[in-house]
């Protein structure tokens, strides 16, 4: 077997020391990997990702991307934001924002000639080469969140991490999304945060369930007593991918 | 237009020359650091630098008079405390979280009242309205020499670190994550902004330098496709706004600061009345 590309041991995270959000947290990603992380509100998905982003420290336990620390294997990520965090009104264009992935490698963050090219190739993989010029603020949700996705594709790393990037984006766009994940995937790793739980099914291999606990379930395994259980309450299930009728129908 | 122009080349009115010229070089500095002040949303932090400048001011004027330290100018004092606010607010930023705004209330009313308080124990009489509202009657031709340096300074600075400053106002996080040094930058731009915050409170004064500090880049930022575009816009409607309110002062007989201030409010009152004109079509 292969070593895993993230590897999670006994990690524990509080951010106030007295409620762990995170508690006996042990995961393996491996290479070419697929998974969605879902869980409640406040369960702890963002905080697992930050703790792999190295934005925060664990109070115990260990994180190693690569055999390295996560601040170490940041070039290894490629993250992406959801779009509409970002100022909307914001005067920039959708290359200077894929050339920041490239940030970090001068004293004074100039833009080489390979790095410009690295950014507009990204565009083009996304699909996007033509609007590179094109104002961030005059594209839609779904080419904005592209656009970001671009940006993580321009950084040159393998794991590619996505903070629910289908909020806020109509079912066309999202299946787009997806098509597009399904190909990064074949050359990198790719974990989203979501909490469309429905069409996890669909594309990930694997779905990462937090809720302060971390369990991991193959995605075939997803039925609505586990997201019940994950979730709590009383909550229906949504396929996506299933239509039986015009406009499709809900499932229990 | 003719008074004023025989005002302007009249050799024994040199304030009003000093003034058009200083107004016109602070342009280019308020143009470039309005515009990372706008689009990083720290107007409040600018604010409230430019109300803890009074202490020093006050501080530098007891300790001149009072003292006989007679090189610690009140500027002196003033691009002391600017400084200092600079590097205490970047920590508070960091640090305090949700206190952020309390601490930030306290600093700006804790230094005017230091200042206030210096002011009162000096011995003489200290018109401070010179300082809160701006007089361009004390503008000398040094403040000329040292307004050009600063948009020297400035220049340079944004243009080295262009792309870091970028990425630090449009998404610091991701910034972080690609090795930029997100603190010291943050800590930078503070620096600057308290600097030219100092050098112009002469023209409109620490209560209203705010205004046209982020006015005219707020214009500004209805017509601009990039941040370069947004600088450029900024400087040009700047120097428009200080021209205008220095001519209007001079022939209406009103203080230079509040006209320039006002024009500057209209203007973007008019923008915004524009944009959602536009909106609505």
């Amino acid at each position: 077997m292969s070593e895993a590309a993230i590897e999670i041991r006994d990690l524990r995270f509080s951010y106030s020391h007295d409620i762990p959000v995170l508690s006996d947290v042990r995961l393996d990603v491996w290479p070419q990997d697929s998974a969605c992380i879902v869980g409640p509100n406040g369960g702890g998905k963002t905080t697992l990702v930050k703790l792999m982003l190295g934005l925060l420290e664990p109070d115990s336990g260990s994180i190693r991307i690569g055999g390295q620390t996560p601040a170490a294997a940041r070039t290894r990520i490629g993250y992406v934001p959801q779009y509409a965090r970002y100022d909307a009104c914001f005067p920039i264009s959708a290359l200077e924002v894929v050339c920041m992935a490239r940030l970090g490698g001068t004293f004074s963050g100039r833009y080489m000639k390979q790095d410009k090219q690295a950014a507009l190739d990204a565009l083009a993989a996304v699909s996007l080469a033509d609007l590179a010029r094109r104002p961030f603020s005059a594209l839609s949700g779904g080419q904005r969140q592209r656009v970001l996705i671009a940006r993580a594709l321009a950084s040159g790393g393998d794991i590619l991490i996505l903070d629910e990037p289908t909020a806020s984006l109509d079912r066309e766009s999202e299946q787009q999304l997806l098509a597009l994940l399904a190909e990064l995937n074949k050359e990198r790793i790719v974990l989203m945060v979501t909490h469309e739980v429905g069409f996890s099914s669909t594309f990930f291999k694997r779905i990462i369930c937090v809720n302060n606990l971390v369990y991991v379930h193959p995605t075939s395994a997803l039925t609505g007593e586990l997201i019940r259980e994950m979730y709590g309450g009383d909550l229906r299930m949504i396929r996506h991918d299933h239509r039986c009728c015009p406009g499709g129908h809900e499932h229990d | 237009m003719t008074e004023l122009f025989a005002a302007l080349t009249d050799p024994d009115l040199p304030f009003l020359r000093y003034g058009l010229l200083t107004g016109l070089l602070a342009s280019i500095s308020f143009g470039i650091i309005g515009t990372f002040v706008v689009v990083r949303r720290i107007s409040y932090l600018a604010g409230a630098i430019s109300h803890c400048i009074l202490a020093g001011i006050g501080g530098g004027l007891y300790l001149q008079t009072v003292a006989g330290i007679s090189w610690f100018t009140p500027m002196t004092g003033a691009v002391i405390v600017a400084l200092l606010s600079a590097v205490i607010l970047a920590q508070v930023s960091r640090h305090a979280g949700q206190r952020e705004d309390s601490i930030i209330g306290a600093l700006w009313s804790g230094g005017m009242s230091i200042g206030y308080l210096f002011i009162a124990k000096t011995p003489g009489y200290f018109d401070p309205n010179s300082y809160l509202f701006g007089n361009i009657l004390l503008i000398t031709k040094q403040d000329i020499f040292f307004v050009a340096g600063l948009d020297i300074l400035i220049l340079a600075v944004v243009c080295l670190f262009y792309n870091k400053l970028l990425a630090l106002c449009f998404d610091e996080e991701y910034a972080f994550l690609r090795g930029v040094r997100t603190q010291w930058l943050h800590l930078l731009l503070l620096c600057l902004t308290a600097l030219t915050i100092v050098l112009l409170i002469r023209i409109v004064g620490i209560i209203m330098v705010i205004a046209l500090l982020t006015l005219p880049a707020a214009i500004a930022g209805g017509f601009a496709a990039s941040i370069r575009q947004m600088m450029l816009i900024a400087t040009a409607v700047c120097a428009v706004f200080i021209t205008a309110g220095l001519g209007a002062s001079f022939y209406l007989d009103l203080p230079s600061g509040s006209v320039i201030i006002l024009i500057a409010t209209g203007a973007y009152l008019l923008s915004l009345f524009l944009d959602r004109s536009a909106a609505k079509k």
